[in-house]
């Protein structure tokens, strides 16, 4: 990998000069939760001040970006009898800068997912291709547990990665997009000071980070523990609201639906995220539900990430980010519930 | 930065530009565009279900498409709805395809009020096909419960019309009542190719009913099965299936030479939704074909 170290001056000349070309998101603070603490959703911004780095993590994760909560997939054009179909991709480019590691990770899951292998999708690639990435290093926030799941660093899958050195940022370069943009802005060579101090400071930042919860071989163990009373205990409490899977930057599930215009001129076929947890996810015609109670489907989530996924892409789906665990108004935390099945198996 | 930031344009990608096939998974392709598709016949089979011979309007697309037994494909009428659908008829037919749709709802409701000459939408094929080469040099089970004839109906057609390759072919269907037959129209020539024995059981038969009565188990009584030397293709709802798989498997046969179908909930067929998924396995790319002993192990599965 490439390495370059830019002023912060630099640095906003570089924001600046994106400014004034496409639209620029990052984390921006929005409000205060009740104890005063910074509430940041990953937003346009207007210039460079707007972009707080100083933010723990976003309500929301950077996922509906790449996968809005209602995409439409295609228009009709109805006329007499007959129809036309129109596909539109989106193809204005935007930059998002700020992004975390474990959301960065969080893209290259869903890549595999929408991006390779089978049927890769022209909506989602398209996005992510448009999409110019720069990540930043960042102190681990409260409750996340990255680190368990490796997600705690990323070695690719941006277009440049930022560390903070105090007057200067560190910067990997990750794709010849990333490597033309610095140029722009006449970021220097590295020195052996820069790699000395952004040695110490991934140190640092490495020793902050403790992993929270053991979760190797947590697919054997969710096989096992497949009738666990852990099941009954967290699932009777969710309430199917499905918000952990929409602030989850990893959550993918979607429905599709159709609707007609008023003057019955036009159809649209729309994808709109859906959550595993709610109540007629699996209902198939004739009225029966493969998962009808609230444990079932809870379970069931636990089990694609940390087993389904794992299977198929060997990694799980979950990145660590509690983002689920922080939404969720029954309570219900990955890590306890997570320590909840390794205990029950010890015991 | 201007020339950094140039719109990236998927549909100019070389794979975008390739004819739409459906069968090459792996390709880059316009995965929501659908072949327009005529329909150019709607037969009444019951009260809830037709028969809809659709083509697909574009000549070179439709000389593209092709399936094996046990595929679905994903029908979309604009404007309500895409749904799954099995592919019922011979794959050897070309031109049209025949879909069997109950009505259940607003997409296949739409699709009941729709006339001869509507366009319609599909994408497809999707989903895993039964082994019918493999199949070759057996005997053959064939047996049906219900809706569970129109995903069957493909593989008949390929057994029959190959009939040489297999050794005895059996095909038994059941439903509840004389009314809910399916196809009824059509067991007269099956049943009078030689060497196909064709049975149709009841289980509540109306007054001019002079078949068999009961569930479909029963007419396995009737049957010789060689266990070592058999093929069975099952299709029909979840209680049927395991009704008749364990019976079958109670007789000696192997569970890997029992097919079934699996239905769940699809939007996509693409494994991307997940709304089809059971435990780990994607429905619509793993299935719905599965053998016998795969379902077994498939967590929450029946
Ligand atoms: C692989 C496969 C093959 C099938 N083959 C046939 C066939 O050959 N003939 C046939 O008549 N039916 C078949 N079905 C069932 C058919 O897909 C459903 O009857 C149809 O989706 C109902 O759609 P609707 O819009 O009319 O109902 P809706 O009004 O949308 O809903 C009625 C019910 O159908 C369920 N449903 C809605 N959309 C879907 C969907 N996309 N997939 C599954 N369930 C859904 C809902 O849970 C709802 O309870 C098949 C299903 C699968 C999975
Ligand atoms: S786990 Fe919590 S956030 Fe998720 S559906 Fe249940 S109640 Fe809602
Ligand atoms: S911690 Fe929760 S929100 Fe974050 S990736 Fe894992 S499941 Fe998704
Ligand atoms: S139907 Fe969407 S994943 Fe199978």
């Amino acid at each position: 990998m490439l390495f370059r170290c830019l002023s912060k001056e630099g640095f906003r000349d570089l924001v600046e000069m994106t400014l004034e070309t496409i639209e620029v998101v990052g984390p921006k603070e929005i409000g205060r939760d009740k104890d005063d603490n910074p509430i940041h959703h990953y937003l346009p911004v207007s210039n460079p001040d707007e972009l707080d780095f100083d933010y723990a993590t976003t309500e929301y994760s950077a996922k509906t970006y790449f996968l809005p909560f209602q995409e439409n997939l295609s228009t009709y054009r109805f006329d007499e009898d007959d129809w036309t179909q129109d596909i539109r991709y989106r193809i204005q480019p935007r930059a998002i800068i700020g992004l975390h590691a474990c959301d960065i990770n969080g893209l290259l899951k869903l890549d595999k997912v929408f991006a390779r292998d089978f049927f890769p999708s022209p909506y989602y690639i398209s996005r992510r291709e448009n999409t110019f990435i720069v990540g930043i290093d960042h102190e681990p926030c409260e409750g996340g547990f990255c680190r368990s799941l490796g997600t705690d660093t990323v070695t690719h899958g941006f277009d440049l990665f930022l560390t903070d050195l105090g007057d200067r940022y560190f910067v990997a370069i990750g794709s010849d997009r990333g490597f033309g943009a610095l140029q722009k802005v006449h970021a220097r060579e590295i020195t052996d000071e820069d790699t000395h101090d952004y040695l110490t400071e991934r140190q640092r930042l490495a020793g902050l980070f403790q992993a929270e919860v053991p979760v190797h071989d947590l697919g054997t163990l969710l096989d096992i523990e497949f009738t666990s009373e852990v099941w009954e205990k967290w699932g009777r409490k969710c309430m199917s609201c499905g918000s952990c899977a929409m602030v989850c930057p990893t959550c993918y599930c979607y429905g599709v639906m159709e609707k007609v215009s008023m003057d019955f001129e036009r159809g649209v076929k729309q994808r709109q995220a859906y959550s595993c947890n709610l109540v007629d996810f699996a209902e198939v015609a004739g009225g029966h539900n493969f998962r009808p109670d609230s444990t079932t489907r809870l379970k069931y989530r636990y089990y694609h990430q940390h087993r389904g996924f794992v299977e198929i892409y060997d990694e799980p789906k979950c990145v660590g980010c509690n983002r689920c665990g922080r939404t969720c108004l029954a309570g219900i935390s990955p890590v306890e519930v997570i320590t909840d099945l390794q205990m029950d198996e010890q015991t | 930065m201007k020339n950094l930031f140039q719109p990236y344009d998927v549909s100019l990608e070389s794979e975008m530009l390739e004819p739409l096939d459906f069968n090459r998974r792996s390709r880059l392709k316009e995965t929501d565009r659908c072949f327009k598709a005529e329909i150019l016949n709607v037969i009444r089979l019951t009260d809830m279900e037709k028969l809809f011979q659709v083509r697909i309007l574009d000549e070179s697309e439709g000389e593209r498409f092709s399936f094996l037994p046990g595929q679905f494909v994903m029908v979309e009428v604009p404007g309500y709805g895409e749904i799954p659908i099995s592919i019922s008829s011979s794959t050897s037919r070309t031109g049209y395809v025949e879909l069997c749709i109950r009505r259940a709802g607003i997409v296949t409701g739409a699709l009941h009020r729709a006339k001869r000459g509507a366009h319609i939408g599909i994408r497809g094929p999707f989903g895993t096909h039964f082994p019918i080469e493999t199949m070759k040099g057996y005997d053959v089970l064939l047996i049906a419960g219900g809706l569970g004839l129109a995903p069957l109906r493909s593989s008949i057609f390929a057994v029959i019309e190959n009939r040489a390759d297999f050794e005895n072919v059996h095909i038994l269907y059941g439903t509840k009542s004389p009314d809910q037959l399916l196809f009824d129209y059509q067991y007269e020539e099956w049943g009078r190719i030689d060497d196909i024995d064709l049975q149709v059981i009841v289980e509540e038969p109306d007054n001019e009913w002079t078949g068999p009565v009961g569930l479909i188990t029963k007419l396995l009584d009737g049957i010789e099965i060689d266990p070592q030397r058999t093929f069975a293709i099952v299709c029909g709802p979840p209680v049927m299936f395991k009704f008749v798989c364990s019976r079958l498997s109670e007789q000696g046969m192997p569970m890997r030479r029992m097919f079934i179908s699996l239905e769940r909930r699809m939007h996509c067929g693409m494994g991307k939704c997940c709304r089809c998924n059971i435990g780990s396995t994607f429905t619509c790319m793993e299935g719905p074909v599965f053998d016998y002993w795969t379902v077994m192990n498939l967590k929450e599965a029946i």
